[in-house]
């Protein structure tokens, strides 16, 4: 009996039982979709992640405190940040931006809304983070000299508080004091849970003056000259706040962080990844639960099949030629719901899932054919194998 | 002297074990000549069907040595023994074992397919056999859409397509009306004359009276062996006016 005679029987085999064969290669095809699509989310948030990282730019460090509370000998002051800007000490730091931020609620005519992070800074910070004015205009040094109360804010909260209207030169309320839109910020791509868009931007000391009181700044943003020197102001940056701030030079602990881009590129990177492993867990258990699925199917038939492999022994058939039948039965479900698990996947993965743009990743294909086509054959195969070996009267009899 | 189509000698066969055990065949000693036209009656239980399986080849005996042509089955390997089930045997089974979902024409076609008969000289020669049982036009229907009588019928298209040199059926006619039974054992007649060798399980004395030997089975031992009419000589329904006498 030749090959292309068993695959016809196989193909028979397959249409005769319709129902099964569907339901069967259902299973195949949820269990490699959901792997590929759920490691594709993982990985599509992660990369969105460092690509919103990316944007922050990689010239950039950022110190921060390490105390907790306002603690006066770990507090980062406004003092600290203006002795960064100094062209002997620190000849690499092109612009130092002190930061202070707080969540607070913005009204504008009865309307409120909570903005998830107020900051407060001076104007060299917009280019320093690489979040530029898309209307309107940032404030100024002068503003900032003078503690004007203007303010830009994010896309989120211009569609808040002021739907179809223009909010420039509106005049909002923020912590009692009435603070004049000057600008709105251009859209970022934001990942995760936080909303890059929901924040407002102010002077620094407009924001100490309203919101936050004069105390510890929350971070310094310092900015280097060229991307290359990011570590040289590092250092710079460490031995003029070593200096301030009291720290014996060769002391373990320090009372700030000092942390560029690339470093936060990686922390983030470490949690993005653990993200990935979760869903891949996730998937590994939907393909579990279709490979389960499966076998149930295949076992649940294996008595009707047994029946049908003892009077194809009885009229003849070889063990050899039945197994061949049975493996490419098995074969043609699991690759066929396989290949159209990849292609449903493939389709699902142009849409967005809870916000994030899936990015598929090739091994997670190739892993869950893989692991299905296995699970088709090993649990279509081992039935067909063990009732071909049985004698015709014995699977006769199976039941 | 042509050796003996079946030899069996000292066949036993026992089911189960301890409190359960059942005896089902108990030393049984038969051969069977090439021509030969044998009938086995007895009653409901008395190892038939157990000894039809061995004669198959579908089954093993706990005991005793079986010879097909001259060949002892136990030694046969997966392939040779397929080979015989194919070649040189038509199994019919009491419970038909047609396989579901597939057309009655593409269940006889199995056997040549097994045999690696091309698919056009297939679908003809299933066809004829189907002519045979009277049952051309059901070709296409499922074994669920068949009667019982049709299915029984079927299977017997199954057994002949092969035009095998031995022919086992196990109650062949048990479902059927006396005009199919009539065409069935016209069509065994005709083998018979052909000289092809026929062994059949029946309950019904008619039938057993038309073969040429006549075995007696109670509680899995032949009691009684009787010749009816000689080997070489057709059988007696061959020439009684069915319609597929020669
Ligand atoms: N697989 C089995 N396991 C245990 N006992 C069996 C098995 N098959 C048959 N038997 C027993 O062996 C004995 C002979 O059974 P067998 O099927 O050969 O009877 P039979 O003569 O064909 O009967 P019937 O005319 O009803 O078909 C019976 O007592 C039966 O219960
Ligand atoms: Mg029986």
């Amino acid at each position: 009996m030749s090959f292309y005679e068993v695959v016809r029987f196989a193909l028979r085999g397959l249409s005769a039982n319709k129902l099964r064969s569907a339901l069967t290669m259902l299973g195949i095809l949820i269990g490699v979709a959901a792997v590929i699509l759920l490691v594709a989310v993982g990985n599509g948030s992660a990369k969105a992640v460092s690509d919103r990282i990316e944007a922050l730019g990689t010239n950039t460090v950022t110190v921060m405190s390490t105390g907790r509370g306002g603690s006066s000998s770990t507090a980062l002051t406004k003092d600290m940040a203006d002795a960064l800007v100094d062209p002997v000490l620190a000849p690499d730091v092109k612009s130092v931006s002190p930061v202070v931020s707080s969540s607070s609620t913005v009204t504008y005519e009865g309307t409120d809304h909570d903005v998830s992070s107020f900051v407060g800074t001076t104007p060299g910070w917009f280019a320093a983070s690489n979040t530029p004015v898309g209307q309107g205009a940032a404030f100024t040094a002068d503003d900032e000299a003078q503690g004007r109360r203007v303010v830009v804010i994010g896309q989120t909260v211009a569609e808040e508080l002021f739907p179809g209207v223009d909010p420039i030169d509106k005049q909002v309320t923020v912590g009692g004091a009435l603070f004049t839109v000057i600008g709105v910020l251009e859209e970022k791509s934001s990942t995760g849970f936080q909303d890059a868009n929901d924040t407002a931007v102010a002077p620094l000391t407009a924001v100490r003056q309203v919101l936050t009181g004069y105390g510890s700044l929350n971070s310094i943003l310092v900015e280097a000259k060229d991307p290359d020197k990011v570590d040289a102001v590092q250092s710079e940056v460490s031995t003029i706040l070593n200096q301030k701030m009291n720290v014996t030079t060769g002391s373990s602990t320090t009372p700030y962080r000092i942390q560029n881009a690339s470093q936060l590129l990686e922390t983030q990177t470490e949690t993005a990844d653990t993200f990935t492993t979760l869903l891949g867990a996730v998937a590994a258990i939907s393909l579990l639960v279709g490979g389960i699925g499966i076998t149930n199917i295949m076992l649940v038939t294996v008595t009707e099949r047994t029946r049908e492999i003892g009077i194809r022994k009885a009229l003849g058939a070889p063990r050899r030629v039945i197994l061949t039948q049975f493996l490419i039965e098995a074969t043609l479900l699991s690759v066929i719901g396989g290949a159209l698990g990849v292609a449903a996947a493939l389709i699902g993965s142009n849409f967005e899932i809870v916000g994030v743009k899936p990015v598929i990743v090739p091994s997670s294909v190739g892993l869950a054919l893989g692991v299905s086509i296995a699970i088709g054959l090993f649990f279509g195969g081992l039935p067909a194998s063990r009732a071909a070996r049985l004698r015709p009267i014995d699977a006769l009899r199976y039941e | 002297m042509t050796r003996p189509v079946l030899d069996v000698r000292d066949l036993k066969k026992i089911y189960g074990q301890g409190e359960a055990t059942v005896h089902a065949l108990r030393g049984v000693n038969l051969t069977v000549e090439r021509g030969d036209y044998v009938a086995i009656m007895g009653s409901s239980g008395s190892g038939k069907s157990t000894l039809m399986n061995i004669l198959g080849a579908l089954d093993i005996p706990s005991s005793g040595t079986y010879l097909l042509d001259g060949v002892d089955v136990s030694r046969l390997g997966d392939r040779q023994l397929a080979l015989a089930r194919n070649r040189l045997i038509g199994f019919i089974f009491q419970a038909f074992n047609l396989i579901p979902r597939t057309s009655a024409v593409a269940n006889v076609e199995l056997p040549l397919a097994y045999a690696g008969v091309k698919p056009k000289e297939r679908r003809r020669r299933a066809m004829a056999a189907l002519d045979i049982v009277g049952l051309a036009e059901r070709a296409k229907h499922e074994p669920n859409q068949l009667s019982g009588g049709q299915q029984q019928r079927v299977a017997v298209a199954r057994a002949l397509v092969t035009e095998p040199a031995l022919l086992l059926a196990d109650e062949p006619t048990g479902n059927l009306d006396t005009r199919s039974t009539e065409d069935v054992l016209n069509v065994f007649d005709q083998l018979s004359a052909a000289g092809r060798t026929i062994v059949l399980i029946t309950h019904e004395p008619e039938v057993g009276d038309r073969a040429k030997r006549l075995i007696r089975l109670v509680d899995g031992d032949i009691v009684a062996d009787v010749r009816q009419s000689p080997i070489h000589r057709p059988p007696v329904g061959a020439f009684s006016g069915g319609r597929h006498a020669q």
